[in-house]
């Protein structure tokens, strides 16, 4: 028995190896279905958490500045959003898209395009949630000093953005980090074409499929890299302020 | 603090360059290969996950597209989705396997064209060591009885592909409701589900180009084979136009004539051959159906 787990064990390294040999060997030979695959999904994702940031930053800076009724209901909505399931998402996006559905005279089913608003809804609710809790957060004081030194209401809500500007980016570090990793929605919407809409996640599932586990493990390291790699990016400059 | 809003404008300003490249990169115009580009060039292809993860799909699709200059996406799903798509005029043309839900679709008008294309066969597979003792049944149906009766597991796709309509169809015929802790569904593609049947020592309904694709990775066994009511034959079929007006019918007419024509069939033929030493399919265009495995 302990002779088997050792065999097992030795081949899950083995497995786990080979994988990250043959990232590097995808990733450095240069083969340019690995590397189109690996843009599409930056590209994607990327736009598609541009749309959220300028979507959700003032959706969250509006929901924490007004008083209304109703607005605990309106944020435990959002909150609830930011768990919204990437295959739900993805299954009304379909539909919406679909040739017989409402937005079906614009053909955009299976395209990138799709892929990018599907992504687009599930970081915007996480990104107006985080931010909202980032302005909430702040002394409300601050608030009623900034008008009361005279700055407009612009240079108010910019004076905030600024003070949050840490919780901010980190709402953004979030949005980015859901959407690179899903896969129901990407699946569904895009349909894991070729050459087209065949983004890291899809292809992972698929080669996991075809019983090629090393691929697998080669594109999952790849996209690890991707996200640690945009995501530290995103940290430095979100750390700049102590660095400088 | 000047220093803390020049850190904030360069971020901003990083976002809009980036987005802006993007958007960029986006719009650049792709390389055409093909001499003549078809007016609606986008052909949605609703198919199966085995012809998807056996790899015949990667050799068929850029042939056509290379001829045609038809640009192919196809999407790889169970049998029971992509005749669903195709009921709502949501893919161009089908490549399926399951005769008997194939020819309700042609009925109600929804798919036209059905054209025989090609076959390989179902098998049985299971643990090496074989517990339920299919190896020496003939039938699917026996073999069907045997595992039931000694409650070996059974994996089942569940997924309402055409592999999944074929097993419920045996256990239909042998009368036996497959219930409790031994009949096991996966609800996934037939890659994942031999993973799966591997991993728990269990038995399996599987085409045999998914099986021998991913042999490798497997500790299973054929335990049965090359019986009749274990074919597995996949028609090409064209959606209807008159009735869904969207669908792309030169496209999806192109592709089906492509996959009959004896170039596709070529294709087809030699798929596998190279890497396996035997055929995955077996072209079967202008054949009739009944004549199959004789």
């Amino acid at each position: 028995m302990l002779l088997q787990a050792e065999v097992e064990g030795s081949e899950f390294v083995e497995l786990i190896l080979s994988g990250i040999g043959q990232a590097l060997h995808l990733l450095f030979q240069g083969d340019p279905e690995v590397w189109a695959v690996t843009w599409l999904t930056l590209k994607v994702s990327g736009i598609a958490t541009i749309i959220s940031v300028l979507m959700g930053v003032p959706m969250g800076i509006l929901l924490a500045l007004s008083r209304f009724p109703g607005k605990s209901l309106l944020v435990s909505l959002v909150n609830t959003g930011m768990g919204l399931p990437p295959v739900v998402v993805g299954l009304f996006v379909t539909i919406l898209l679909w040739r017989s559905g409402p937005l079906g005279i614009f053909g955009l089913l299976y395209t990138p395009a799709a892929m990018i608003l599907a992504q687009a809804v599930i970081a915007s609710p996480i990104i107006t949630a985080l931010t909202f809790a980032a302005i909430e957060q702040l002394d409300p004081n601050l608030r009623y000093q900034l008008l009361s030194l005279g700055a407009t209401r612009l240079q108010t809500v910019w004076r905030l953005v600024l003070e949050a500007r840490l919780s901010i980016l980190a709402a953004v570090i979030a949005g980015f980090g859901g959407v690179i990793s899903e896969v129901g929605a990407s699946m569904m919407v895009g349909g894991n074409v070729k050459g087209q809409t065949r983004v890291l996640t899809t292809a992972t599932v698929m080669e996991v499929s075809k019983g090629n586990f090393d691929v697998a493990i080669a594109l999952s390291i790849i996209l690890l890299t991707l996200a640690y790699g945009v995501t530290l990016i995103l940290t430095l400059v979100q750390q700049g302020r102590q660095r400088g | 603090m000047y220093r803390k809003l020049s850190r904030f404008k360069v971020f901003a300003a990083m976002l809009v360059a980036l987005s802006l490249l993007l958007a960029a990169c986006g719009s650049a115009p792709t390389a055409q290969t093909a001499t003549t580009v078809p007016a609606n060039p986008d052909v949605i292809l609703a198919t199966t996950t085995s012809t998807m993860d056996s790899g015949l799909l990667d050799v068929l699709i850029p042939a056509f597209e290379k001829k045609s200059g038809y640009k192919v996406k196809p999407i790889s799903v169970g049998t029971g989705q992509a005749l669903a798509m195709g009921e709502k005029g949501e893919a161009d043309v089908l490549l399926v396997h399951a005769p008997d839900a194939e020819l309700k679709v042609v009925e109600k008008g929804a798919a036209i064209n059905r054209r025989l294309v090609m076959h390989n066969d179902f098998i049985f597979v299971g643990p090496p060591s074989d517990p339920a003792g299919i190896k020496s049944v003939k039938t699917s149906i026996d073999a069907m009885k045997k595992i039931a009766e000694m409650k070996q597991i059974f994996i089942s796709r569940g997924d309402d592909s055409g592999t999944d309509k074929m097993e419920k169809s045996f256990w239909k015929k042998a009368n036996i409701q497959p219930t409790g802790t031994w009949y096991q569904e996966t609800g996934a593609g037939m890659g994942q589900t031999l993973n799966v049947a591997s991993e728990k020592k269990g038995y399996t309904l599987t085409d045999r180009a998914t099986f021998l694709a991913q042999k490798k990775n497997n500790d299973l066994d054929i335990v049965l084979e090359k019986e009749p009511a274990l074919l597995n034959i996949y028609h090409v079929m064209e959606v209807n136009p008159e009735k869904f007006p969207k669908v792309n019918k030169d496209g999806a007419k192109a592709f089906a004539d492509f996959i009959v024509s004896p170039e596709g069939q070529a294709i087809i033929k030699d798929f596998g051959v190279s890497k396996y030493g035997q055929s995955l399919f077996v072209p079967d265009a202008g054949k009739n159906e009944s004549e199959l495995g004789k």
